[in-house]
């Protein structure tokens, strides 16, 4: 086996540096979409390759090497992963195992939670107003799922306002969004250097919706004011915001720099620029990366299988 | 059964009863009711069903604990409060966002609408929505 076995575990930092710019400008499905189906082929091939190591190593144990009746001498000249390496991946792999089972606990069991509490609100009306001082609003996954807003939320937004609202948060429930970030938050966890990637899925999910607002309202601008408007609200420190509509009639100030904006602004800056379109140039850099860290990991399983039957001619 | 001695401290299950059957029963006569009940009304429904009796201060502890647990809503009649049951929608609804504020990891396959705000994300918002031209809308 030769030194690209180590190459599918790097792709993922190449990933991670490139998710934010990309799901910043591809359209939002596809971007959604395209990260969730990365950050899945990702953590497959690293952890093909972390497997890929822990059996070369195991495979130059005398026990091993007797039962297949393959030369351990010629395996261990043929193989150039150390073995303080192999046991690292070994443990990286056990430590992968343990993560994706506490994630996948944690999420089934918060899916469930909100499948149990969408049945248990009454029967017919999609949206749920929840009494109180609360400015929250948000989508509950279930059969059928729900649209909890806060009653002081629906109070503070005028009807365009609300139809922009509810149109975010159905398309959340219409798009089966929460699939989209759990199967991200899955593959990060089978592999960290990822995670940087799942947070882009859960952007790109809450783009995806404010993009449905849009063009099911017709008004990027309304929808963005609407986001902005609810997330000062929203904020525990009280602002200087009046309660009448807050108005973005004047022209965007330039420049404003989002290189480490929180995904609000970000989100209101997209919905204030033109609508995104599809960018080949970017797909193909993506499609690089996971062809890259695919071929690798083919490529070294083929060499481990063939320097085994190597090892067991030479026996 | 009916001389078994009632529980006069806080602790409202008597021996024949597993803990919160009490207050499952409380819950179901406040449904029933429809209207907001004094503990003393629900003492006598309670009877009425062919419970054991139950002493005043036994239900005053189960309905301010059930009350404690978000469960029931209270208003005040003269001296004392009326109880009713928080309705099922609403209830899980501010179940839910408790546990959001809690930040626990239910909250993560919910679409909320907005996260929260960095004082740097504000200001950075404001700018974008064009707050510092002070246009009105």
């Amino acid at each position: 086996m030769n030194a690209l076995v180590y190459l599918p575990l790097l792709v993922p930092v190449l990933a991670a540096a490139a998710a934010r710019p990309l799901a910043a400008r591809l359209e939002p499905r596809l971007a959604t979409c395209l990260l969730t189906a990365t950050t899945v082929a990702l953590a497959a091939f690293s952890t093909a390759a972390l497997a890929l190591m822990t059996a070369s190593v195991l495979a130059r144990s005398p026990l091993l090497a007797a039962l297949g009746d393959y030369s351990q001498p010629v395996l261990r000249r043929g193989d150039p992963v150390p073995a303080l390496a192999g046991m690292a991946a070994a443990l990286l792999l056990t430590a992968a195992a343990v993560a994706v089972a506490v994630v996948i606990r944690a999420r089934a069991r918060a899916l469930a939670e909100s499948y149990r509490r969408a049945a248990s609100m009454a029967p017919g009306g999609r949206v749920v107003v929840v009494p109180g001082h609360s400015i929250e609003a948000y989508a509950l996954p279930g059969s059928p799922g729900r649209i909890v807003v806060s009653g002081r939320l629906l109070d503070v937004l005028n009807d365009r306002g609300r139809a922009a609202l509810l149109a975010h948060e159905h398309a959340h429930l219409a798009g089966r969004h929460h699939l989209f970030t759990t199967v991200a938050h899955l593959a990060a966890a089978a592999n960290p250097l990822l995670l940087p990637v799942a947070r882009a899925v859960d952007y790109t999910v809450e783009r995806w919706a404010d993009e449905r607002a849009a063009a099911i309202t017709g008004d990027r601008r309304l929808v963005a004011s609407t986001i902005g408007r609810v997330a000062l609200l929203a904020t525990p420190r009280p602002t200087r915001l009046r309660a009448a509509a807050l108005g973005i009639t004047g022209t965007r100030v330039r420049p404003v720099s989002l290189a480490w904006a929180g995904p609000v602004p970000r989100r209101v800056a997209a919905l204030l620029d033109p609508p995104p379109r599809r960018q080949l140039a970017l797909l193909a850099i993506v499609a690089i990366l996971i062809l890259t860290a695919g071929v690798s990991a083919a490529e070294a399983a083929r060499d481990l299988h063939a320097l085994l039957e190597f090892a067991q001619a030479a026996r | 059964m009916p001389d078994e001695e009632p529980a006069r401290d806080a602790g409202p299950g008597t021996s024949r009863r597993p803990p919160g059957a009490l207050e499952a029963e409380v819950m179901d006569v406040l449904r029933a009711a429809g209207a907001p009940l004094s503990p003393g009304q629900v003492r006598e429904r309670l009877a009425a069903r062919q419970l054991e009796e139950l002493s005043y201060s036994t239900v005053v502890t189960i309905v301010s604990r059930l009350h404690a647990k978000g469960l029931l809503e209270r208003e005040r009649t003269g001296r004392a409060f009326a109880y009713r049951p928080v309705d099922d929608a609403s209830l899980a609804a501010s179940q839910m966002s408790q546990a959001l504020q809690a930040g626990t990891d239910h909250g993560a396959v919910l679409g909320r609408f907005v996260s929260g705000l960095s004082g740097r994300d504000a200001r950075l918002l404001r700018r974008l929505l064009g707050e510092d031209e002070d246009q009105p809308g």
